[in-house]
């Protein structure tokens, strides 16, 4: 019997990831330096990596033949719950830096969490992936302050990053109706302490990099239910390109 | 009687030993090989540009992965080969400028198009296999960072190779509609896979040298014949028809014969007429430009840090 809760929750973890992992895949082959091409491919290949575990586990739960690709590749806007911070375009090399650290920062401390989840699988699949969130983390938090520090410029175009980004910050950590329950149980991470870790790592990030935080941080959201920025439509326009093309077909 | 130093550096090619950086060499050994070289690297650079056009359409989280780890791993060759260039005394910058106003070659293959997922298929099957044909004797090559590079670039191809052939066996064991697009990928791909051997050996002035200096170990067209030889068995498997009316097993030989490759078109899209070879370039030029706030930030930052780590030790 499927645990609906435990199945929207696995859905909302893989979407942020497969999401964010999606994004940052249009950096390769056109990255600022060579070494930085490949890491950021490397950081979307875990996390699509750990998308496909999540998938793959939710799949098992509704145990009725539905495979990995069933969530990513066959559901419309509306069943995504991924938070909108992971579907904001790529922008230039700061935008993408200041999203990807704002997302580590809730990434990693939630993954350790998650690793002590009583849900067995949750457990081993954030213990897998916390091993690589916090490469993540350190990756982007040390281009946080190279480009926040660095020339006029670079600073001057991660101070934007930081006003254009920050709104979408805290709806990581507002959690669902069905996370809370399962909270409860110790399946689901608590996120009221990994928001005080979160913003702790990034107050001490923002003050290395000499940047601000802006002062009137609106929160915008709506992801966790289903309500996307338009940017989304176009996402799922290319993700799913070849499903909607050539249905059910194996490739 | 003292040899003389290109002497003794022939001798020692001669005794198939490694040239290392340091080493005395012919000035036209290492501007040859600067220039292929380069020319290699820039060739998995721009070669991540057709396949990375699919990774965001990619069909299923196993084949998006296989995708993006493939491009990632040309980003990786084109690492390894550009720090075997610099032991020859050239800046990767200098390269880049190279490739950007057009002076540089890279490989005609990557002017082509890919239109449907089929292509990514081909690519990996025919592009990286003539590669792999290519690039194997190079792991022998007299000089030495460029044939230890060559070991692990080769190593990688292999893998790409195999993961191309398995999509193409996915489409020809798939719906009608599959197998027609796996053809018509192979209808595309095939000549200017040939073509990527290069010249014929006649119309080749260089290889004679390349040869003398170990720097290349088979001719344009000994390479040419074992790719079809290794490839046609492949299409059979597959089910597909190679787009060649004239292709046909020499008995005697054991090779097969092939048709007349369209030298014309070759020659057009190395001058850069080929139907992609503007949008590859504009594509790493806006790549470069576009990236060179975050390089000089970076640079500034280090001097930075370096000035206070100075100050802290001086205090």
């Amino acid at each position: 019997m499927k645990n609906n809760d435990l199945f929207k929750y696995t859905l909302q973890l893989a979407d942020d990831v497969m999401i964010l992992g999606h994004r940052l895949s249009e950096w390769t082959g056109h990255g600022p330096v060579l070494e930085q091409d490949i890491a950021l491919s490397n950081i979307a290949l875990d996390l699509i990596g750990e998308a496909r575990n999540l998938y793959q586990y939710a799949a098992k739960q509704e145990g009725n033949g539905k495979t990995e690709d069933d969530y990513p590749y066959k559901r419309d806007v509306l069943q995504w719950t991924n938070a909108l911070i992971v579907e904001q375009k790529n922008g230039d090399f700061a935008q993408t830096i200041v999203r990807q650290f704002l997302f580590d920062c809730y990434h990693y401390y939630h993954l350790e969490a998650l690793s002590k989840s009583t849900d067995e699988q949750m457990a081993f699949i954030g213990a897998k992936s916390v091993k690589e969130a916090r490469y993540h983390l350190q990756y982007s938090a040390e281009w946080m302050v190279r480009l926040g520090d660095g020339t006029e410029e670079s600073h001057a175009r991660m101070q934007q990053a930081i006003e254009d980004k920050m709104h979408y910050f805290e709806e990581l950590f507002i959690p669902t109706a069905a996370e809370s329950r399962l909270v409860e149980s110790g399946v689901a991470v608590d996120l009221a302490p990994i928001r005080v870790k979160a913003y702790a790592k990034l107050n001490e990030v923002i003050k290395e990099s000499t940047l601000k935080l802006p002062e009137d941080i609106y929160t915008q959201q709506g992801g966790r239910n289903g309500v996307h920025t338009e940017h989304f439509g176009y996402i799922l326009a290319e993700l799913q390109y070849m499903q909607k093309s050539y249905p059910n077909m194996q490739w | 009687m003292e040899l003389s130093l290109e002497q003794k550096f022939q001798e020692k090619i001669d005794r198939d030993e490694r040239i290392e950086p340091r080493d005395w060499m012919p000035d036209s050994y290492r501007k040859t090989l600067v220039r292929q070289i380069s020319q290699h690297a820039h060739s998995e650079l721009v070669g991540m540009l057709p396949e990375g056009n699919w990774i965001s359409r990619a069909p299923s989280l196993r084949r998006k992965l296989g995708l993006m780890a493939k491009v990632q791993d040309e980003a990786g060759h084109g690492l390894y080969l550009y720090s075997a260039a610099e032991t020859l005394g050239v800046e990767r910058d200098t390269m880049f400028d190279q490739l950007h106003s057009g002076k540089a070659k890279y490989s005609s293959i990557f002017n082509y198009p890919t239109l449907t997922w089929a292509d990514i298929g081909a690519i990996g099957w025919l592009v990286d296999g003539a590669a792999i044909m290519n690039q194997v004797p190079l792991c022998r090559c007299s000089y030495g960072p460029y044939a230890r590079a060559m070991v692990r670039v080769c190593k990688e191809e292999s893998f790409h190779q195999r993961q191309g052939f398995e999509i193409m066996l996915t489409l020809c064991q798939g719906t009608p509609e599959q197998k027609a697009m796996a053809q018509d990928a192979l209808n595309r791909w095939w000549w200017p896979s040939l073509m990527m051997f290069g010249p014929n050996d006649a119309e080749s002035p260089n290889t004679k040298q390349s040869m003398a200096w170990n720097i290349k170990r088979f001719s344009n067209d000994e390479l040419r014949q074992r790719f079809v030889d290794m490839t046609v068995p492949q299409a059979e498997l597959l089910g597909i028809k190679i787009p060649d009316p004239d292709l046909k097993l020499n008995e005697e030989t054991g090779n097969y014969h092939f048709g007349a490759i369209n030298w014309d078109e070759f020659w057009q899209v190395v001058k850069g007429h080929g139907p992609c070879n503007k949008d590859r370039l504009a594509a790493r030029v806006k790549a470069h430009e576009e990236g060179a706030w975050v390089r000089e930030a970076a640079m500034a930052y280090a001097e930075k840090q370096e000035n206070r780590l100075n100050k802290a030790k001086t205090a």
